[in-house]
């Protein structure tokens, strides 16, 4: 059980530093296009040519043919480590443009092939992986601050106070939340820059979600309250302030652990629902929802199976999220048995 | 009768409160529909003006609310502006096919789950019980855009279900029951979406709460007793674990109607969701309040009917409810 748990846990930390140094992991800007190579496949790494084995992989340019591309066996690419090419800034600090690998001009290695603007979508998938994780997070840091503030007073004073509060976290359960999110986003400006954007985003993600933390924070207060050892510290003197902040929060750690690990992956996919129907990050800026809404287009969507890479992308990180919570929550539930 | 009645009244005041909040929000944002009219050049600034004051958008934030809820209380639910007609009729028409899609998804996920949840939950440990939780789990943790996406491609690539649209175009000189054949081919993609996301958590939950009933004592005597397997489960294992699935299918609701709203937009299903979408990106604030308003009172409904439902199978709740109340 622990062993799981720790083998998550660096799997989802070697995901997020993935995303992180993104610039350097990618083999290209994610914004430069590139119009010879539009709906280029995913370029195939060989192996063996005609003078045999090579233990390190090369890729072939790729010439237009009538109906998609073919390979150009003329000339080989032979994959290298810590390739220069595109310059970035690790972090927006540095500038730099070493990459993890790359492959010499004219060649191009697109592992996950290019979108209609011949951009390399694997390049795209980790920037993109930047804005859309980064929200969730920022999403469901807002939801849990604002639940576990809520949660803690209701929780913790009872009575009127008590009454108020979970009828609003009821008013707020109570609506299907993606109409909820549609709504509170039509009512903010659509056009602003990228970076106002997705703060604007990952706030309203997050303020429409603090009902159900508020409500579990509330239950572990409401019992934390009346444990002896609080009791007894308030016999003893303790401001309401000294008692919440050494005895009660503490106790709902657990909890808001868990439902940080439940809600991450659900805010994900709520920014790419958002940036899927238009109103998130717009383009040129990439994020997991806007790539995926050009499969709003039906031939997009018969012909270029690879544009379907950041949906797997989502689908990997909820995956380890979920997988995640389970293990957290069945620790949870030991301890407290 | 006296609980149903607080029920309700619970269900008004919540009503009342999302339509506030709405409200609230509508004051604080910043732009509107005649915003963007501004910038257009051909309309005068005096043209907006009027037609501000006919909507009545210059007025202060509780009238407006008044005369909303005034125009709630006759069916109307506002004006849309850019449609130029009464939002309630608007809504209706693309309700009944949200109501259409949802209904048959809640069904059909229903009538697969029950039985996918029992079966695993008699075979527990062993390789069907294994294979159904980890599918579950699977299922669970996928977003639904992502299924919803993943499906599409799948059904566009293979031709395997049309893609977009009610109806084909050629509807109206269908016969009946091509009409209905027609409806339900297209109905296939956006209901399995669906399904897929709903049942996964329904097979989950009554596998959980059949197994709590196995575990208890009075079953343990009645297999003793030497009743027939079959009727063990279905007599008394079942109903005795059907109160927290009940319970579930209020919960679900939420989710089932968000996730409507996406695969109605991904799918192109003429229902709520694309038009509350639409309203939104042109700032239409009656269609989107009409709009949450609406999906809000589908919920309430549905956990009304999830409440009535626990009161016909749950002789405990019925008695205590008149203790309660």
């Amino acid at each position: 059980m622990r062993a799981k748990t720790t083998l998550l846990i660096i799997l989802l930390a070697a995901l997020h530093l993935t995303i992180l140094f993104a610039g350097f992991v990618a083999p290209y800007d994610p914004t430069v296009q590139n119009r010879d190579l539009p709906y280029a496949p995913p370029t195939h790494l060989h192996f063996r040519d005609t003078a045999g084995f090579h233990l390190r992989p090369f890729v072939y340019g790729l010439t237009p043919t009538d109906d998609g591309y073919k390979e150009d066996r003329s000339r080989a690419f032979p994959i290298r480590a810590f390739a220069r090419s595109d310059s970035y800034r690790w972090l927006g600090l540095f500038e730099s443009n070493l990459h993890l690998f790359g492959v010499d001009d004219p060649g191009r290695i697109l592992l996950f092939g290019t979108d209609a603007f011949g951009r390399d979508e694997f390049s795209r998938v980790l920037y993109g992986g930047q804005i859309s994780v980064a929200a969730g997070v920022v999403a469901t840091f807002v939801a849990l601050l604002v639940g576990s503030v809520v949660g803690v007073v209701a929780g913790y004073y009872g009575g009127w106070i008590d009454e108020i509060l979970m009828g609003s976290t009821e008013l707020f359960l109570s609506l299907p939340w993606l109409y909820f999110l549609l709504g509170v986003r039509a009512f903010l400006p659509l056009h602003v820059s990228p970076a106002r954007t997705f703060l604007l985003l990952a706030c309203v993600i997050g303020l429409i979600g603090w009902a159900r933390p508020a409500r579990l924070v509330r239950g572990v207060a409401l019992s934390a309250r009346t444990r002896n050892y609080v009791l007894a510290a308030r016999g003893f003197g303790g401001s309401d302030f000294y008692l919440l902040r050494r005895h009660v929060l503490p106790k709902t750690y657990g909890v808001l652990l868990t439902q940080a690990a439940l809600l991450v992956p659900r805010y994900i996919a709520a920014e790419v629902a958002l940036s899927f129907f238009g109103l998130g990050i717009n383009e040129p800026a990439p994020s997991w929802g806007n790539m995926l809404s050009v499969l709003q287009q039906y031939s997009v969507l018969v012909s270029y199976a690879w544009l379907l890479a950041p949906a797997a992308a989502l689908f990997i990180t909820s995956v380890i999220y979920s997988l995640l919570a389970d293990a957290l929550h069945s620790r949870l539930e030991s301890r407290s048995s | 009768m006296i609980y149903l009645f607080r029920r309700l009244l619970r269900a008004a005041l919540l009503l009342a409160g999302v339509s506030a909040l709405c409200f609230l929000f509508t004051d604080l944002a910043p732009g509107s529909f005649f915003d963007e009219m501004r910038l257009n050049p051909q309309i005068s600034p005096e043209t907006i003006d009027s037609l501000r004051t006919r909507y009545g958008l210059n007025q202060p934030l509780p009238v407006r609310y008044g005369r909303w809820m005034k125009s709630a209380l006759h069916a109307d639910l506002g004006y849309s502006v850019a449609y130029n007609m009464p939002v309630a009729p608007l809504l209706w028409s693309r309700a009944k096919n949200t109501l259409l899609l949802t209904t048959t998804a809640t069904i059909l996920s229903w009538l697969i789950s029950v039985p996918l949840g029992l079966w695993a939950a008699t075979r527990r440990g062993q390789w069907a019980d294994r294979g159904i939780t980890m599918g579950t789990s699977l299922l669970v943790a996928t977003p639904e855009v992502v299924i919803a996406v993943a499906l599409l491609a799948i059904a566009a690539r293979w031709h395997l279900a049309p893609i977009g649209g009610m109806v084909s175009s050629g509807f109206d000189e269908l016969s009946g029951w091509s009409k209905v054949r027609d409806v339900i081919v297209h109905l296939t993609l956006p209901v399995l979406i669906l399904v897929l996301c709903e049942s996964a958590v329904i097979v989950r939950h009554v596998r959980a709460s059949v197994l709590e009933v196995l575990g208890t004592s009075y079953v343990r005597a009645a297999r003793g007793l030497g009743i027939r397997r079959t009727r063990l489960l279905f007599r008394h294992v079942l109903p005795a674990s059907a109160n927290p699935a009940i319970s579930l299918f209020g919960f679900s609701l939420a989710g089932l109607i968000s996730g409507s709203l996406l695969v109605e937009v991904i799918c192109g299903w003429p229902g709520l969701g694309p038009l509350v979408l639409e309203a939104t990106l042109s700032r239409d604030f009656y269609v989107v309040i009409g709009g949450i308003m609406l999906s809000a009172l589908f919920m309430v409904a549905g956990n009304l009917i999830a409440d009535l439902m626990l009161i016909a199978f749950d002789p405990r709740i019925r008695t205590g409810a008149a203790d309660a109340s």
